[in-house]
Protein backbone atom coordinates (compact mmCIF):
# COMPACT_ATOMS: atom_id res chain seq x y z
CA UNK A 1 0.00 0.00 0.00
CA UNK A 2 1.75 3.27 -0.98
CA UNK A 3 -0.77 6.07 -0.59
CA UNK A 4 0.10 8.85 -2.56
CA UNK A 5 1.83 11.06 -0.84
CA UNK A 6 0.01 14.56 -0.41
CA UNK A 7 2.49 18.06 -1.22
CA UNK A 8 2.75 19.42 1.58
CA UNK A 9 3.74 23.28 1.77
CA UNK A 10 5.19 25.27 4.57
CA UNK A 11 1.72 27.12 4.14
CA UNK A 12 -0.17 23.71 4.66
CA UNK A 13 -2.07 23.99 8.09
CA UNK A 14 -1.80 20.60 9.98
CA UNK A 15 -3.59 21.43 12.79
CA UNK A 16 -6.37 24.53 13.43
CA UNK A 17 -7.70 24.81 16.84
CA UNK A 18 -10.29 27.33 17.43
CA UNK A 19 -11.82 27.40 21.39
CA UNK A 20 -11.29 24.47 22.57
CA UNK A 21 -11.80 23.91 26.07
CA UNK A 22 -11.43 21.15 28.84
CA UNK A 23 -13.05 20.66 32.10
CA UNK A 24 -12.73 17.93 34.65
CA UNK A 25 -15.47 16.75 36.84
CA UNK A 26 -14.26 14.30 39.42
CA UNK A 27 -17.71 12.44 40.26
CA UNK A 28 -15.96 10.72 43.32
CA UNK A 29 -14.88 14.60 44.77
CA UNK A 30 -18.63 15.33 45.18
CA UNK A 31 -18.46 16.77 41.80
CA UNK A 32 -15.72 19.26 41.87
CA UNK A 33 -15.58 20.69 38.52
CA UNK A 34 -11.72 21.60 37.57
CA UNK A 35 -11.39 23.48 34.51
CA UNK A 36 -8.06 22.85 32.79
CA UNK A 37 -7.93 25.29 29.31
CA UNK A 38 -10.29 27.70 27.88
CA UNK A 39 -10.20 28.98 24.79
CA UNK A 40 -7.04 27.22 23.29
CA UNK A 41 -6.72 28.62 19.57
CA UNK A 42 -3.65 28.09 17.44
CA UNK A 43 -2.36 26.57 14.20
CA UNK A 44 0.49 24.47 13.06
CA UNK A 45 1.82 24.52 9.75
CA UNK A 46 3.55 21.69 7.85
CA UNK A 47 7.63 21.93 8.33
CA UNK A 48 6.71 24.03 11.85
CA UNK A 49 7.41 23.23 15.46
CA UNK A 50 5.38 24.74 18.02
CA UNK A 51 6.15 24.77 21.34
CA UNK A 52 3.68 25.03 24.31
CA UNK A 53 4.88 26.76 27.68
CA UNK A 54 3.58 27.27 31.01
CA UNK A 55 4.26 26.33 34.20
CA UNK A 56 3.42 22.86 35.87
CA UNK A 57 -0.18 22.13 35.76
CA UNK A 58 -1.08 24.91 33.13
CA UNK A 59 -2.80 22.06 30.87
CA UNK A 60 -0.12 21.74 28.20
CA UNK A 61 -0.24 17.87 28.32
CA UNK A 62 -4.46 18.21 28.20
CA UNK A 63 -3.60 19.82 24.94
CA UNK A 64 -1.40 17.32 23.06
CA UNK A 65 -4.19 14.95 24.44
CA UNK A 66 -7.19 16.43 23.16
CA UNK A 67 -4.93 16.75 19.85
CA UNK A 68 -4.43 12.97 19.93
CA UNK A 69 -7.95 12.38 20.93
CA UNK A 70 -7.32 11.04 24.05
CA UNK A 71 -8.50 13.33 26.01
CA UNK A 72 -12.40 14.30 24.78
CA UNK A 73 -12.57 18.16 24.38
CA UNK A 74 -16.07 19.99 25.97
CA UNK A 75 -15.84 22.70 23.35
CA UNK A 76 -14.87 24.37 20.08
CA UNK A 77 -13.02 22.89 17.04
CA UNK A 78 -9.40 20.61 16.96
CA UNK A 79 -8.95 20.29 13.50
CA UNK A 80 -6.30 18.07 12.00
CA UNK A 81 -5.19 17.26 8.42
CA UNK A 82 -6.03 14.00 7.93
CA UNK A 83 -6.62 11.93 4.38
CA UNK A 84 -6.00 15.68 2.64
CA UNK A 85 -8.99 17.27 4.30
CA UNK A 86 -9.43 18.44 7.80
CA UNK A 87 -11.08 16.26 10.26
CA UNK A 88 -12.32 17.59 13.12
CA UNK A 89 -10.99 15.09 16.26
CA UNK A 90 -13.36 16.31 19.12
CA UNK A 91 -16.52 15.41 17.44
CA UNK A 92 -14.72 12.24 15.35
CA UNK A 93 -16.08 8.99 15.79
CA UNK A 94 -13.61 6.61 17.62
CA UNK A 95 -12.78 4.72 13.83
CA UNK A 96 -11.94 7.92 12.49
CA UNK A 97 -9.53 8.75 15.52
CA UNK A 98 -8.05 5.25 14.53
CA UNK A 99 -7.40 5.97 11.42
CA UNK A 100 -5.88 9.76 12.49
CA UNK A 101 -3.26 8.05 14.57
CA UNK A 102 -2.70 5.01 11.99
CA UNK A 103 -1.63 7.52 8.97
CA UNK A 104 -1.84 11.39 10.50
CA UNK A 105 -0.80 11.59 14.18
CA UNK A 106 1.98 10.05 16.45
CA UNK A 107 2.50 10.55 19.88
CA UNK A 108 5.99 10.54 21.53
CA UNK A 109 5.78 10.43 25.34
CA UNK A 110 8.69 9.68 27.69
CA UNK A 111 7.08 6.63 28.80
CA UNK A 112 7.08 3.42 26.67
CA UNK A 113 4.10 1.17 27.28
CA UNK A 114 5.77 -2.01 27.89
CA UNK A 115 4.60 -4.62 25.31
CA UNK A 116 5.43 -7.50 27.33
CA UNK A 117 7.63 -10.46 25.34
CA UNK A 118 7.96 -8.07 22.10
CA UNK A 119 11.90 -7.38 20.98
CA UNK A 120 12.78 -4.52 21.15
CA UNK A 121 13.70 -4.13 17.05
CA UNK A 122 10.12 -5.34 16.59
CA UNK A 123 8.59 -2.47 18.86
CA UNK A 124 10.60 0.10 17.04
CA UNK A 125 9.93 -0.95 13.88
CA UNK A 126 5.80 -1.70 14.29
CA UNK A 127 4.53 1.57 13.04
CA UNK A 128 6.34 1.02 10.23
CA UNK A 129 5.25 -2.33 9.58
CA UNK A 130 1.62 -1.22 10.54
CA UNK A 131 1.75 0.89 7.35
CA UNK A 132 2.92 -1.21 4.64
CA UNK A 133 6.35 -0.92 5.04
CA UNK A 134 7.97 -4.44 4.48
CA UNK A 135 9.49 -5.94 8.22
CA UNK A 136 12.71 -5.81 6.22
CA UNK A 137 13.01 -2.28 5.04
CA UNK A 138 11.06 -1.05 8.52
CA UNK A 139 13.82 -3.23 10.91
CA UNK A 140 16.62 -1.34 9.32
CA UNK A 141 15.64 2.09 9.28
CA UNK A 142 14.28 0.92 13.17
CA UNK A 143 18.22 -0.48 13.67
CA UNK A 144 19.30 2.67 12.32
CA UNK A 145 17.33 5.02 14.76
CA UNK A 146 18.52 2.72 17.40
CA UNK A 147 22.01 2.81 16.87
CA UNK A 148 21.86 7.00 16.45
CA UNK A 149 20.01 6.54 20.16
CA UNK A 150 23.18 4.59 21.69
CA UNK A 151 21.25 1.34 22.58
CA UNK A 152 23.57 -1.35 21.93
CA UNK A 153 22.72 -4.24 18.81
CA UNK A 154 23.14 -6.98 21.42
CA UNK A 155 19.66 -5.35 23.17
CA UNK A 156 17.52 -5.39 19.92
CA UNK A 157 16.74 -8.79 20.60
CA UNK A 158 14.96 -8.19 24.63
CA UNK A 159 12.16 -7.07 25.26
CA UNK A 160 12.41 -2.82 26.38
CA UNK A 161 10.76 -4.41 29.39
CA UNK A 162 14.12 -5.58 30.77
CA UNK A 163 15.78 -2.39 30.14
CA UNK A 164 17.06 0.97 32.62
CA UNK A 165 14.18 3.64 32.62
CA UNK A 166 16.29 6.00 30.19
CA UNK A 167 16.67 2.92 27.78
CA UNK A 168 13.22 2.42 27.37
CA UNK A 169 12.80 6.22 26.82
CA UNK A 170 15.12 6.26 24.09
CA UNK A 171 13.33 3.13 22.34
CA UNK A 172 10.27 4.91 22.58
CA UNK A 173 11.17 7.93 21.12
CA UNK A 174 12.96 5.25 17.86
CA UNK A 175 9.29 4.38 17.48
CA UNK A 176 7.90 7.61 17.63
CA UNK A 177 10.09 9.01 15.05
CA UNK A 178 10.35 5.99 12.78
CA UNK A 179 6.95 6.68 11.28
CA UNK A 180 6.27 8.71 8.43
CA UNK A 181 3.24 10.46 9.77
CA UNK A 182 2.82 14.07 8.82
CA UNK A 183 1.95 15.22 12.51
CA UNK A 184 4.09 14.87 15.72
CA UNK A 185 3.12 15.39 19.63
CA UNK A 186 6.36 15.31 21.48
CA UNK A 187 5.27 15.36 25.39
CA UNK A 188 8.93 15.93 26.96
CA UNK A 189 10.64 13.98 24.55
CA UNK A 190 14.51 14.70 25.86
CA UNK A 191 13.39 14.73 29.89
CA UNK A 192 15.74 12.80 31.75
CA UNK A 193 18.27 11.86 28.68
CA UNK A 194 21.88 13.06 28.75
CA UNK A 195 23.45 15.50 26.81
CA UNK A 196 24.30 13.04 23.48
CA UNK A 197 21.34 11.85 23.38
CA UNK A 198 19.39 14.92 23.72
CA UNK A 199 21.45 16.01 20.99
CA UNK A 200 20.70 12.99 19.15
CA UNK A 201 16.57 14.09 19.52
CA UNK A 202 17.20 17.63 18.85
CA UNK A 203 18.70 16.42 15.81
CA UNK A 204 15.70 14.16 14.82
CA UNK A 205 13.39 17.14 15.52
CA UNK A 206 15.16 19.00 12.46
CA UNK A 207 15.16 16.52 10.09
CA UNK A 208 11.23 16.29 10.54
CA UNK A 209 10.50 19.75 9.81
CA UNK A 210 12.85 19.32 7.04
CA UNK A 211 10.63 16.44 6.11
CA UNK A 212 7.60 18.88 6.34
CA UNK A 213 6.39 17.44 9.37
CA UNK A 214 3.93 19.70 11.58
CA UNK A 215 5.01 19.27 15.59
CA UNK A 216 3.72 20.00 18.78
CA UNK A 217 6.13 19.34 22.00
CA UNK A 218 6.50 20.49 25.50
CA UNK A 219 10.03 20.68 26.35
CA UNK A 220 10.91 22.11 30.17
CA UNK A 221 14.55 22.16 28.99
CA UNK A 222 15.28 26.44 27.89
CA UNK A 223 18.62 25.31 25.62
CA UNK A 224 16.13 22.47 23.77
CA UNK A 225 13.36 25.12 23.30
CA UNK A 226 15.09 27.58 21.85
CA UNK A 227 17.00 24.69 19.11
CA UNK A 228 13.38 23.38 18.39
CA UNK A 229 10.96 26.33 18.16
CA UNK A 230 9.46 28.18 15.51
CA UNK A 231 7.05 29.48 18.07
CA UNK A 232 6.20 29.52 21.26
CA UNK A 233 2.39 29.21 22.50
CA UNK A 234 1.92 30.07 25.94
CA UNK A 235 -0.62 27.99 27.64
CA UNK A 236 -1.51 30.83 30.49
CA UNK A 237 -3.33 32.63 28.06
CA UNK A 238 -5.97 29.77 27.72
CA UNK A 239 -6.06 29.09 31.39
CA UNK A 240 -9.34 28.57 32.43
CA UNK A 241 -9.12 28.61 36.51
CA UNK A 242 -12.26 29.54 37.90
CA UNK B 1 -2.82 -4.75 4.56
CA UNK B 2 -4.93 -5.33 1.67
CA UNK B 3 -7.29 -2.62 -0.03
CA UNK B 4 -9.68 -4.77 -0.77
CA UNK B 5 -10.18 -5.45 2.92
CA UNK B 6 -10.51 -1.95 3.79
CA UNK B 7 -12.77 -1.44 1.25
CA UNK B 8 -15.11 -3.62 3.29
CA UNK B 9 -14.22 -2.04 6.92
CA UNK B 10 -16.79 0.68 6.00
CA UNK B 11 -19.99 -1.53 6.14
CA UNK B 12 -20.57 -2.79 9.93
CA UNK B 13 -19.81 -6.61 10.40
CA UNK B 14 -22.43 -6.31 13.10
CA UNK B 15 -25.33 -3.86 14.45
CA UNK B 16 -27.03 -3.90 17.52
CA UNK B 17 -30.35 -1.82 17.47
CA UNK B 18 -32.28 -1.34 20.39
CA UNK B 19 -31.43 -5.04 22.43
CA UNK B 20 -33.13 -5.94 25.44
CA UNK B 21 -33.53 -8.85 27.50
CA UNK B 22 -36.06 -9.00 30.61
CA UNK B 23 -36.60 -11.98 32.93
CA UNK B 24 -39.94 -11.41 34.56
CA UNK B 25 -39.79 -8.24 35.91
CA UNK B 26 -35.72 -8.35 36.38
CA UNK B 27 -34.38 -6.31 33.65
CA UNK B 28 -31.09 -8.10 32.37
CA UNK B 29 -30.58 -5.72 29.70
CA UNK B 30 -31.99 -2.60 28.61
CA UNK B 31 -31.74 -0.85 24.70
CA UNK B 32 -28.25 -1.69 23.83
CA UNK B 33 -27.56 -0.11 20.84
CA UNK B 34 -23.72 -0.35 18.54
CA UNK B 35 -22.25 -0.76 15.45
CA UNK B 36 -18.94 -2.87 15.22
CA UNK B 37 -16.86 -3.10 11.78
CA UNK B 38 -14.81 -5.59 10.64
CA UNK B 39 -11.57 -5.82 12.72
CA UNK B 40 -12.43 -3.36 15.30
CA UNK B 41 -12.45 -5.45 18.74
CA UNK B 42 -15.06 -3.93 21.39
CA UNK B 43 -14.47 -4.14 25.02
CA UNK B 44 -17.68 -4.96 27.44
CA UNK B 45 -17.06 -3.85 30.94
CA UNK B 46 -19.03 -3.80 34.41
CA UNK B 47 -19.10 -5.76 37.63
CA UNK B 48 -21.08 -8.86 37.59
CA UNK B 49 -24.61 -8.64 37.80
CA UNK B 50 -24.46 -5.37 35.14
CA UNK B 51 -25.82 -7.80 32.19
CA UNK B 52 -22.24 -7.59 29.95
CA UNK B 53 -22.12 -11.29 29.83
CA UNK B 54 -25.97 -11.28 29.22
CA UNK B 55 -25.33 -9.26 26.07
CA UNK B 56 -22.79 -11.07 24.63
CA UNK B 57 -25.24 -14.32 24.52
CA UNK B 58 -28.19 -12.02 23.24
CA UNK B 59 -25.30 -11.33 20.27
CA UNK B 60 -24.43 -14.49 20.16
CA UNK B 61 -27.85 -15.95 19.99
CA UNK B 62 -27.54 -18.01 23.03
CA UNK B 63 -30.48 -16.29 24.05
CA UNK B 64 -33.45 -14.94 22.44
CA UNK B 65 -33.98 -10.88 23.97
CA UNK B 66 -37.37 -9.82 24.41
CA UNK B 67 -36.97 -6.55 22.48
CA UNK B 68 -34.29 -5.77 19.54
CA UNK B 69 -32.57 -7.27 17.23
CA UNK B 70 -28.95 -8.30 15.72
CA UNK B 71 -28.15 -8.35 12.62
CA UNK B 72 -24.86 -9.70 11.11
CA UNK B 73 -23.38 -8.85 7.63
CA UNK B 74 -23.11 -12.63 6.10
CA UNK B 75 -20.33 -13.61 4.04
CA UNK B 76 -22.38 -12.97 0.91
CA UNK B 77 -22.06 -9.36 1.69
CA UNK B 78 -25.91 -9.41 3.33
CA UNK B 79 -26.69 -7.89 6.44
CA UNK B 80 -29.23 -10.56 8.29
CA UNK B 81 -31.37 -10.92 11.42
CA UNK B 82 -30.38 -12.66 13.29
CA UNK B 83 -33.27 -13.75 14.16
CA UNK B 84 -34.60 -14.66 10.99
CA UNK B 85 -31.86 -17.59 10.19
CA UNK B 86 -33.02 -20.94 10.03
CA UNK B 87 -31.34 -23.36 12.67
CA UNK B 88 -29.23 -24.59 10.01
CA UNK B 89 -27.81 -21.25 8.68
CA UNK B 90 -27.18 -20.48 12.83
CA UNK B 91 -25.14 -23.76 12.93
CA UNK B 92 -23.22 -22.49 9.72
CA UNK B 93 -22.26 -19.27 11.22
CA UNK B 94 -21.17 -20.87 14.58
CA UNK B 95 -18.49 -23.44 12.71
CA UNK B 96 -17.13 -20.78 10.48
CA UNK B 97 -17.67 -17.15 10.61
CA UNK B 98 -17.71 -17.40 14.90
CA UNK B 99 -16.12 -18.13 17.17
CA UNK B 100 -16.72 -18.20 21.41
CA UNK B 101 -14.21 -18.30 23.48
CA UNK B 102 -15.31 -19.43 27.43
CA UNK B 103 -14.12 -18.07 30.70
CA UNK B 104 -14.33 -21.55 31.42
CA UNK B 105 -12.39 -23.62 28.59
CA UNK B 106 -13.80 -26.70 29.45
CA UNK B 107 -16.93 -25.49 28.09
CA UNK B 108 -15.30 -24.69 24.45
CA UNK B 109 -13.61 -27.76 24.59
CA UNK B 110 -14.08 -31.20 24.38
CA UNK B 111 -11.91 -32.78 27.19
CA UNK B 112 -11.63 -36.36 26.75
CA UNK B 113 -10.16 -36.30 23.16
CA UNK B 114 -6.98 -34.83 21.87
CA UNK B 115 -5.69 -31.39 21.87
CA UNK B 116 -5.41 -32.29 17.60
CA UNK B 117 -9.08 -33.64 17.40
CA UNK B 118 -10.32 -30.74 19.10
CA UNK B 119 -8.73 -28.04 16.37
CA UNK B 120 -9.14 -30.48 13.77
CA UNK B 121 -13.03 -31.32 14.92
CA UNK B 122 -13.95 -27.71 13.70
CA UNK B 123 -12.39 -28.01 9.77
CA UNK B 124 -14.20 -31.14 9.56
CA UNK B 125 -17.55 -29.55 10.71
CA UNK B 126 -16.37 -27.45 7.75
CA UNK B 127 -15.95 -29.96 5.07
CA UNK B 128 -12.15 -30.92 4.92
CA UNK B 129 -12.00 -34.69 4.91
CA UNK B 130 -7.97 -35.12 4.38
CA UNK B 131 -6.78 -36.63 7.20
CA UNK B 132 -2.62 -35.36 6.51
CA UNK B 133 -4.19 -31.88 5.45
CA UNK B 134 -6.19 -31.55 8.81
CA UNK B 135 -3.33 -33.07 11.22
CA UNK B 136 -0.88 -30.84 9.23
CA UNK B 137 -3.15 -27.47 10.15
CA UNK B 138 -4.22 -28.78 13.72
CA UNK B 139 -0.28 -28.57 14.03
CA UNK B 140 0.22 -25.52 12.92
CA UNK B 141 -2.13 -23.90 14.70
CA UNK B 142 -0.85 -25.43 18.42
CA UNK B 143 2.73 -23.98 17.07
CA UNK B 144 0.86 -20.82 16.63
CA UNK B 145 -0.35 -20.66 20.29
CA UNK B 146 2.82 -22.08 21.66
CA UNK B 147 1.58 -25.41 22.34
CA UNK B 148 4.65 -28.20 22.38
CA UNK B 149 3.42 -30.04 19.22
CA UNK B 150 4.54 -33.27 21.20
CA UNK B 151 1.67 -32.87 22.87
CA UNK B 152 -0.90 -33.22 20.22
CA UNK B 153 -2.26 -36.47 21.08
CA UNK B 154 -2.92 -35.56 24.38
CA UNK B 155 -6.70 -34.77 25.38
CA UNK B 156 -6.78 -31.15 27.03
CA UNK B 157 -7.91 -32.52 30.68
CA UNK B 158 -3.98 -33.48 30.95
CA UNK B 159 -3.13 -29.54 30.48
CA UNK B 160 -2.78 -26.34 32.03
CA UNK B 161 -4.96 -24.16 32.39
CA UNK B 162 -3.13 -21.78 30.73
CA UNK B 163 -2.25 -24.35 27.78
CA UNK B 164 -6.42 -25.10 27.77
CA UNK B 165 -7.15 -21.58 26.99
CA UNK B 166 -4.46 -21.54 24.34
CA UNK B 167 -6.11 -24.35 22.77
CA UNK B 168 -9.48 -23.39 23.00
CA UNK B 169 -8.46 -20.31 20.97
CA UNK B 170 -6.87 -22.72 18.24
CA UNK B 171 -9.65 -24.55 18.21
CA UNK B 172 -12.14 -21.22 17.39
CA UNK B 173 -9.37 -19.69 14.88
CA UNK B 174 -8.53 -22.29 12.79
CA UNK B 175 -11.76 -21.89 10.39
CA UNK B 176 -10.70 -18.02 9.72
CA UNK B 177 -14.13 -16.96 11.22
CA UNK B 178 -14.33 -13.53 11.18
CA UNK B 179 -16.13 -12.52 14.76
CA UNK B 180 -14.99 -13.93 17.99
CA UNK B 181 -16.93 -14.02 20.99
CA UNK B 182 -14.67 -13.71 24.28
CA UNK B 183 -16.40 -14.17 27.44
CA UNK B 184 -13.60 -13.22 30.03
CA UNK B 185 -10.63 -15.01 28.49
CA UNK B 186 -8.41 -14.39 31.14
CA UNK B 187 -10.74 -15.18 33.85
CA UNK B 188 -9.95 -18.45 35.31
CA UNK B 189 -5.83 -17.93 35.03
CA UNK B 190 -2.91 -17.08 36.73
CA UNK B 191 -1.43 -13.53 36.54
CA UNK B 192 1.74 -14.46 34.93
CA UNK B 193 -0.31 -16.45 32.50
CA UNK B 194 -2.66 -14.21 31.42
CA UNK B 195 -0.31 -11.72 30.15
CA UNK B 196 1.22 -14.17 28.10
CA UNK B 197 -2.37 -15.04 26.78
CA UNK B 198 -3.43 -11.34 26.10
CA UNK B 199 0.31 -10.77 24.12
CA UNK B 200 -0.31 -14.17 22.10
CA UNK B 201 -4.51 -13.02 21.50
CA UNK B 202 -3.63 -9.39 20.73
CA UNK B 203 -1.07 -10.52 18.15
CA UNK B 204 -3.29 -13.05 16.37
CA UNK B 205 -6.30 -10.74 16.18
CA UNK B 206 -4.52 -7.67 14.19
CA UNK B 207 -2.54 -10.41 12.19
CA UNK B 208 -6.13 -12.21 11.16
CA UNK B 209 -8.05 -8.74 10.63
CA UNK B 210 -10.62 -10.21 13.62
CA UNK B 211 -13.43 -8.25 14.87
CA UNK B 212 -14.48 -9.49 18.58
CA UNK B 213 -16.69 -9.06 21.46
CA UNK B 214 -14.51 -8.84 24.76
CA UNK B 215 -16.47 -9.15 27.85
CA UNK B 216 -14.14 -8.76 31.11
CA UNK B 217 -13.99 -7.06 34.47
CA UNK B 218 -10.85 -5.55 34.09
CA UNK B 219 -9.82 -3.24 32.60
CA UNK B 220 -6.29 -3.88 31.98
CA UNK B 221 -7.35 -6.37 29.40
CA UNK B 222 -9.84 -4.00 27.95
CA UNK B 223 -6.99 -1.62 27.48
CA UNK B 224 -4.52 -4.44 26.12
CA UNK B 225 -6.91 -5.70 23.63
CA UNK B 226 -9.82 -3.16 22.69
CA UNK B 227 -10.23 -0.38 20.31
CA UNK B 228 -13.67 0.88 22.04
CA UNK B 229 -15.25 0.37 25.24
CA UNK B 230 -18.65 -0.06 26.52
CA UNK B 231 -19.32 0.64 30.43
CA UNK B 232 -22.30 -1.52 31.62
CA UNK B 233 -24.45 -0.79 34.56
CA UNK B 234 -27.43 -2.57 35.38
CA UNK B 235 -28.02 -3.61 32.29
CA UNK B 236 -27.59 -0.31 30.52
CA UNK B 237 -24.83 0.92 28.72
CA UNK B 238 -23.80 4.01 30.32
CA UNK B 239 -20.25 5.26 28.43
CA UNK B 240 -19.00 4.27 25.19
CA UNK B 241 -16.03 5.64 23.33
CA UNK B 242 -12.23 5.16 22.27
CA UNK B 243 -10.59 2.72 25.13
CA UNK B 244 -7.70 5.36 26.17
CA UNK B 245 -10.26 7.94 26.26
CA UNK B 246 -12.70 6.00 28.44
CA UNK B 247 -10.09 4.82 30.82
CA UNK B 248 -8.25 8.58 30.83
CA UNK B 249 -10.75 10.52 30.98
CA UNK B 250 -14.03 8.85 32.45
CA UNK B 251 -17.04 10.70 32.45
CA UNK B 252 -19.75 8.83 34.02
CA UNK B 253 -19.37 8.70 37.83
CA UNK B 254 -19.37 4.89 37.76
CA UNK B 255 -16.84 4.79 35.39
CA UNK B 256 -14.48 7.26 36.96
CA UNK B 257 -15.37 4.62 40.52
CA UNK B 258 -13.96 1.61 38.32
CA UNK B 259 -10.90 3.55 36.34
CA UNK B 260 -10.06 5.05 40.15
CA UNK B 261 -10.27 1.49 41.71
CA UNK B 262 -7.10 -0.13 40.02
CA UNK B 263 -4.61 -0.73 41.95
CA UNK B 264 -1.76 1.48 40.49
CA UNK B 265 1.44 -1.29 38.74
Amino acid sequence: MTPTKETLTTETVMIEIRNAEKTFTMHLQGGVRLPVVRGVSFEVRAGECVVLSGPSGAGKSSILKMIFGNYRCDGGVIAVRHEKAMLDVATAEPRQILSVRRSSIGYVSQFLRAVPRVPTIDVVAEPLVATGTSPETAHAQAGILLRRLNIPERLWALPPSTFSGGEQQRVNIARGFISNLPVLLLDEPTASLDAANREVVVDLIAEKKRAGVAMVAIVHDDEIRRQIADRVVDVMTFAAAA
Amino acid sequence: MADAHAAHTDQPLLVADGLGKTYGRLTACEDISFVLHPGEVLAVVGESGSGKSTLLQLLATQLAPTAGRVSYRMRDGFLRDLASLGEAERRFLFRTDWGFVHQDPAQGLRMAVSAGANVGERLMAVGWNHYGRIRQTATSWLERVEIDVDRIDDAPRTYSGGMRQRLQIARNLVTEPRLVFMDEPTGGLDVSVQARLLDLVRGLVSELGLAAIVVTHDLAVARLLSHRIMVMKAGRVIETGLTDQVLDDPHEPYTQLLVSSILPA
